[in-house]
């Protein structure tokens, strides 16, 4: 099943605390999403880090439920 | 089992040292089946770089293999001089920013801006 913006959204929300999270349905097919991740939590991490970290709040579900899912990640 | 994925990564690490641009994509560069492949595909097109690449469609095993590998949950997945890149927005936002060409001329890969 796919997923819902707002499970997204938690699901990052909880793993990586203070974090400003926005989720877009970019075809609005509920299968296509952007997500943009701020968090001070990502300083001093490259970016592969700072996507891992998103990837792993997501539980293995992205690549699977989570077909399409476009990232940035920022500090501020 | 346990061989057989001994043989994956294997496998995987000769196709990453096999060039020095490797792209793990769907589909092919002349036919890319994925958007995100096919956005990945354009952009070293249009640096000029000559990469090889690995059409995971052809193989369940690479498929699940390469992420397993790299520790990345989705494909496309770059690599350059054996060292992974990351996957399409990474990509695509190194590309934008100047840091893509700037990686690529570091480690003395030719490339040819159009």
């Amino acid at each position: 099943m796919p997923m819902t913006q707002k499970q997204i959204e938690m699901l990052i929300k909880d793993s990586i605390p203070e974090s400003e999270v926005i989720i877009e349905d970019l075809r609005g097919d509920g299968d296509h999403f952007s997500a943009t991740v701020i968090s001070k939590t990502f300083i001093g991490k490259n970016k592969i880090e700072q996507h891992k970290m998103v990837y792993e709040s997501l539980k293995g579900k992205m690549g699977k439920e989570l077909h399409a899912l476009m990232l940035k990640t920022k500090t501020e | 089992m346990e061989n057989n994925s001994l043989d994956v990564s294997e496998n995987i690490k000769n196709e990453i040292s096999s060039s020095d641009v490797v792209l793990f994509m769907k589909g092919t560069p002349a036919f890319p089946m994925c958007g995100f492949s096919a956005t990945v595909v354009q952009l070293l097109s249009d640096l000029g770089v000559k990469f090889s690449s690995v059409n995971v469609l052809e193989s369940d095993e690479i498929r699940e293999g390469i992420k397993q590998f790299s520790n990345w949950p989705t494909i496309p997945q770059l690599y350059i001089k054996e060292e992974f890149i990351g996957g399409c927005d990474i990509v695509k936002e190194m590309y934008e920013s100047g840091e893509l060409i700037e990686l690529l001329n570091t480690k003395e890969i030719e490339t040819n801006p159009t």
